[in-house]
């Protein structure tokens, strides 16, 4: 069973339809024993970091999370849940994210040119970083994908397994052993967003 | 890059899409659930649903579409139509829509646009505009551009911008229904005072209008239409591959 960890974030409709699509079944679950028993873990997140990790901290979910990704389990993190995965994010102060991929969250204003809009909202390709991820098994370069973000993910170099050209190069897909990301939104992404859950459900370890 | 968005428009009534021609003499189309899948496999970029019941059981019927819809099509999806409270940015946004666009809702009490970016983020409200030339000015509409509010339309955006709007689409009360081209002039007259995404609605009849639209003014980020999709006059993925030709970034 795979669970989509709800902490109180979001609205989590159209991800687990997504699931439902590729033939999948998920559970959008608060419990943490389920979330123990679970053979993968999906973090989604919409909104502000520092609300968000308030919950999932006072929740207890935020730690379950961090046990289960240290023994092995394969964890995504969407959107905002992907950014809550690195160790702090400097969205409206310094707050503490899970730190359990090296790296921070910095505003995208900080490199990008000013005449561009924030959010960096819209469909664009990805442009794959090292050897394919088995998270691209069913996709290819050059695919597009949906985003809708202000902030990313940065001094992660080493997990940056995918990024977009938005006046600069921002990372689109993380991952660090069993741990991995996605800034944009699979669940909005056609079949290639599919197509990514589709293999991430799929995959050994991932 | 980011891409050019194409968005089908569907006005939804009673749990079928019409389109009027400036509005008026509305006629049934399709199912919004057929036609949004149809669109999703074929191009689409996002679907916008404007609901024009005026009923409760027709609002009903609307929202069960719309969980319908999101079921089934995993492309962004803005829900618009009868949004006067923040409780209704819940109901539409629990049934799976991404963005919620308002209109009346916030002429009538601008402050909605503050109350639902504070709840729901910048990124979830769109203000659509529907804006017809009157004496010599650009005047804003309401109730589905039958009633002119009287207020100035370019400053009126940039005041719902200022509070929260992360988006807006801009249909020209003008030039819908023509099919003679978009307008320029007045989108260009709100390009030129907001930073966010503006979408433009009200004139496309053909695939060189869209392609006018996105060299002329590069500002634009997307282009709505509806019958002219509807109606199969215009197929999408012909209008990606001539934007593509003409190097416009397009999803292919």
């Amino acid at each position: 069973m795979i669970v989509i960890v709800d902490y109180g974030v979001g609205n989590l409709f159209s991800l687990q339809s997504s699931f439902g699509a590729i033939g999948k079944d998920v559970r959008v679950t608060s419990d943490a024993d389920e979330i123990r028993n679970a053979e993968k873990i999906i973090l989604p997140g919409v909104g502000a970091f520092e609300d968000a990790a308030k919950k999932l901290r006072e929740s207890g979910l935020g730690e379950v999370v961090t046990q289960e990704a240290k023994k092995g389990k394969p964890i995504l993190g969407i959107c905002l849940g992907m950014q809550l995965l690195f160790d702090k994010s400097l969205e409206y102060g310094e707050h503490k994210g899970l730190g359990l991929i090296p790296g921070v969250v910095k505003p995208i204003s900080d490199v990008i040119p000013k005449e561009l809009k924030i959010p960096h909202m819209g469909w664009n390709p990805l442009i794959f970083k090292g050897e394919k991820h088995p998270l691209f098994k069913y996709i290819n370069e050059g695919d597009h994908v949906y985003f809708v973000h202000s902030y990313y993910a940065a001094d992660c170099e080493e997990s940056v397994i995918a990024e977009s050209e938005y006046g600069a190069y921002l990372t689109a897909a993380v991952a660090k052993d069993n741990v991995c990301g996605c800034q944009f939104h699979p669940e909005k992404s056609g079949d290639v967003g599919l197509a990514i859950l589709r293999a991430f459900c799929e995959g050994e370890g991932i | 890059m980011i891409t050019k968005r194409i968005i089908p428009c569907l006005d939804v009534k009673d749990g079928r899409v019409v389109k009027g021609v400036n509005f008026k003499d509305l006629n049934d189309v399709s199912s919004p659930v057929e036609l949004a899948k149809y669109y999703s496999a074929n191009g689409a970029d996002e679907l916008v649903f404007y609901d024009i019941t005026a009923s409760a059981e027709g609002r009903a019927l609307f929202t069960d579409i719309l969980r319908e819809t999101a079921k089934s099509v995993f492309i962004p999806l803005t829900v618009g139509g009868g949004i006067n409270t923040t409780a209704d940015f819940d109901r539409v946004l629990k049934c799976g829509a991404d963005k919620v666009s308002v209109n009346s809702g916030a002429i009538r009490n601008p402050n909605l646009i503050y109350e639902a970016a504070k709840l729901y983020g910048d990124q979830c409200v769109v203000l659509s505009a529907d804006v017809k030339r009157v004496d010599g000015e650009f005047r804003v509409f309401a109730k589905g551009g039958r009633e002119d509010t009287g207020m100035e339309a370019i400053s009126w955006i940039k005041r719902c911008v200022d509070m929260g709007a992360g988006e807006v689409v801009l249909n020209s009360i003008d030039t819908d229904g023509v099919k003679g081209g978009f307008d320029i002039e007045m989108l260009e007259a709100v390009c030129n005072v907001v930073s966010v995404p503006v979408i433009a609605s009200g004139g496309a009849g053909k695939i060189s209008d869209f392609i006018e639209l996105f060299n002329t003014l590069p500002k634009v980020d997307a282009g709505l239409a509806a019958s002219i999709f509807h109606f199969g006059e215009v197929a999408i993925n012909d209008l990606k591959l001539e934007m593509k030709k003409c190097g416009i970034p397009s999803r292919i």
